[in-house]
């Protein structure tokens, strides 16, 4: 095919030859470049059309929206805002005040819950509208539950990259059988968990201290890494009913915080996963040399690993941020009314009496979904980079 | 026993940096203890017993496999198997060719691998003949499949009709064309929405009556068919809506990887004259293989916790024929039968782990020491 190059070069070309081979290298073809934009516009059609269609549901009446459908607004049917009003005004504690109080609340509540075994302090009841309500829920389980996990995610990440740890296999053999046995006894003995939980770990350090130097097979970094990341496999309805029984023997039953706890547990897989390519990509000798320096580990991670990893940081926060946002399982299960987020109060919505509210539902749709598409578009190119540097490197 | 033999002056901050290799681990190992794996243990109690609820709380009975063995062979085996009939001439011919297959791929393996890889081999292959004898006792029979068949549907047909349309868009984009950061932007956007939005909006424009494309079906005078009393219509529409959310996350994983494709590779490739498709076929894809398969099980590992769109969109019907296996185990919580839903969850692990070790063993590691050598 070496004449290829010589034909390229030529000025007279046959039609056909015009139409379906590159006018130079690097370049499409007419035929070709059609074919491609048809099909890039096609598929932007089919992916902006279920968005558009809920935006302007969410400007209808129930008129506009039972008498057959309405495509376009002004051409076709009068927009309204009457179902963001009645979002926004239905209940009185729509105000900046009432939005004010609940973050006092949740800061408080969680105080009272934290001193509840030494002081009695009764937890403040929220005095807010719905939405708002679902909102600042859904804020600040998603905030808190995403600095919980990347922290401690990046954390094993960085660890796992830069020790060495060789736990030894008896030992997580003898931790299983004694978790299994406390399960038991405390289910069918009736003992109570915090006293069978205190004697199996009694018993775990001093078996490990006993027999511990016995053991020989032992598991590596790539072993531990595996096992966190396989923990994604696990689907979530597996945990979901015997962590229900676990908050509730704690009374944490809906609250933030078992929300908060259980996100930053479900996405701890893919913050380690991802973290742990950032911290083993970084060149170990900036480590080494403020290690001669006398500079603790912790130091050293602070103050110099985190920030030269910030752009993969910043992605997998972002990642994290609206996994957690978007998380309607676990909440379905373990939020039942005060610690509701934007999935339940949507779903909520369903089940009116007077039949599905389209135009109300899609304006909490729209209200719930704008800050993600927001983030989406602006920081678009950190979060590709994150899930994709992830995912290239397997 | 160190700790006793160092100096009384140590300060905390030196203690603390001194065990600092358990402090960077243990909150995330900790975390994943006591709400990952001591949960996992402890829905094999509920699975093995019947719950019931006291008013001191609940009480359990211990009945064995009893919950398993009802999803498989007892009353609850039309919902989670479907309705099994008999076994037809078309179902025989095909299970034959299925087993005949299987039997010579554990032949060949015979060879390749350790007694380990050998049992391994030997489960995946029960598996998958497990799956075809189903699939020819239900669907070929003209019966109604379980919800197991639906799950599996919703990750095979799903993750490869989302392969297939996301590397596709990946590789249109990978193209010199212009706007292309528009297209990306947009494109992507459908992975940040939530499920249970994407839930109603799609509910809302399939709508027969009432959604965008009433025209249309009005203009096919089909006034009277509606696809939510078609099984096979639904579980169509549950997947379009499934991969309307998740082509994006193929599209970026493979246009990233089409984009660390040598550009100089592709460019010998033109100059010798190869077309389009032959350059994607004979260059591209042999670089971009080894992060195709991996985005696929990572998809697929999504795939099998699909709850939120059936559950929205038609409530798992008609019938429990849109029902993936998570949301059938939701609903049997919510009948307060806590012992055959974890049943039903602890099965669906097994499945997920079949599959997704399967797929991990055969092809993807497969793939990556086919690309570390060349």
């Amino acid at each position: 095919m070496s004449d290829a190059g010589y034909k390229l070069e030529q000025k007279s070309r046959s039609l056909m030859e015009r139409l379906f081979e590159p006018p130079e290298i690097g370049r499409m073809s007419p035929a070709a470049k059609i074919v491609a934009y048809a099909l890039l516009v096609i598929w932007t059609l089919f992916v902006l059309f279920p968005i558009y269609w809920v935006l302007i549901t969410s400007f209808k009446d129930a008129a506009a929206v039972n008498q057959g459908p309405f495509y376009i607004p002004f051409v076709d049917f009068r927009p309204t805002t009457s179902a963001w009003v009645a979002q926004f005004t239905e209940d009185a504690n729509c105000g900046l005040a009432a939005i004010a109080r609940q973050f006092g609340l949740l800061i408080y509540n969680t105080f009272a819950w934290l001193l509840s075994p030494f002081v009695t302090l009764t937890p403040m009841e929220p005095e807010i509208c719905k939405i708002y309500r679902a909102f600042t829920n859904s804020l600040v389980i998603s905030v808190v539950s995403t600095i919980l996990c990347v922290g401690v995610g990046s954390m094993a990440a960085y660890a796992l990259a830069r020790i060495q740890y060789r736990p030894r296999f008896g030992n997580i053999v003898i931790f299983v059988l004694l978790a299994l046995a406390v399960i038991l006894v405390s289910r069918y003995l009736g003992v109570h968990w915090t006293v069978t939980s205190a004697v199996g770990l009694a018993l775990f350090f001093l078996l490990t201290r006993a027999f511990g130097k016995h053991f020989t097979s032992r598991l590596s970094n790539g072993d531990i890494l595996f096992w966190i990341i396989s923990q994604r496999i696990l689907p979530p309805i597996v945990v979901i009913i015997p962590v229900y029984m676990m908050f509730q023997a704690v009374g944490l039953l809906d609250t933030h915080l078992a929300l908060i706890i259980i996100y930053a547990v479900a996405n701890l897989p893919i913050v380690v996963w991802l973290m742990h390519d950032f911290f083993a990509s970084l060149p170990i000798e900036l480590e080494e040399s403020a290690q001669l320096d006398g500079a603790t580990r912790f130091y050293i991670f602070r103050e110099i690993v985190l920030p030269l990893t910030r752009p993969g940081l910043a992605a997998t926060i972002l990642l994290t941020l609206i996994l957690n946002w978007n998380e309607y399982l676990f909440a379905v299960f373990l939020a039942t009314a005060k610690s509701q987020t934007m999935p339940i109060t949507v779903a909520a919505k369903n089940a009116g009496e007077k039949g599905v509210l389209w135009w109300e539902m899609s304006a909490i749709i729209v209200v719930m979904i704008i800050p993600v598409i927001v983030m989406a578009i602006v920081l678009q190119r950190f979060i590709q980079r994150g899930v994709l540097l992830g995912a290239v490197k397997g | 026993m160190a700790d006793l033999t160092t100096p009384a002056s140590e300060s905390w901050g030196e203690w603390f940096d001194r065990h600092s290799r358990t402090f960077f681990i243990a909150p995330a190992v900790t975390l994943i203890l006591i709400f990952a794996i001591f949960p996992t243990f402890y829905s094999i109690l509920f699975a093995v017993s019947r719950v019931r609820f006291t008013p001191d709380g609940l009480s359990f009975r211990f009945v064995g496999l009893q919950n398993f063995a009802r999803q498989i062979f007892g009353s609850e085996q039309d919902h989670f198997l479907g309705k099994i009939g008999e076994l037809g001439v078309l179902g025989s011919c095909l299970l034959a060719i299925v087993s005949a297959a299987l039997l010579f791929w554990l032949y060949k393996s015979l060879s390749i691998t350790s007694w380990v890889g050998m049992v391994g081999r030997v489960i995946s292959a029960l598996a998958a003949w497990f799956v075809a004898w189903l699939l020819c006792v239900t669907l070929l029979a003209g019966n109604p499949i379980g919800t197991l068949l639906t799950t599996l549907f919703y990750v095979i047909i799903g993750c490869s009709v989302q392969f297939v349309i996301g590397t596709g868009l990946a590789f249109l984009c990978s193209q010199p064309v212009a706007g292309k950061n528009f297209f990306r932007v947009v494109f992507f956007l459908p992975l940040m929405i939530t499920p249970l939005g994407v839930g109603y909006a799609m509910k809302m424009v399939a709508d027969i009556t009432k959604g965008p494309f009433q025209p249309l079906f009005g203009a096919a005078a089909v006034d009277t068919w509606v696809w939510s009393s078609s099984p096979w219509a639904s579980r169509f529409v549950m997947m379009i809506c499934d991969s309307w959310q998740w082509i994006p996350f193929i599209f970026i994983c493979m246009l990233a990887a089409l984009e660390n494709v040598p550009r100089d590779h592709v460019e010998a490739a033109q100059v010798d004259g190869a077309s389009s498709l032959q350059i994607f076929r004979e260059v591209i894809w042999p670089q971009i293989i080894p992060v195709a398969v991996t985005v696929l099980l990572i998809r697929m590992i999504e795939a099998f916790k699909l709850v939120d769109l059936p559950n929205i969109m038609t409530g798992g019907g008609p019938g429990s024929s849109t029902e993936s296996m998570t949301l059938h185990s939701v609903y049997i919580w919510r009948a307060n039968d806590m012992g055959n839903s974890a049943a039903i969850a602890y099965l669906l692990l097994i499945v997920t782990v079949i599959v997704c070790s399967s797929f991990f063993n055969y092809v993807v590691l497969g793939q990556l020491k086919k690309a570390k050598e060349s």
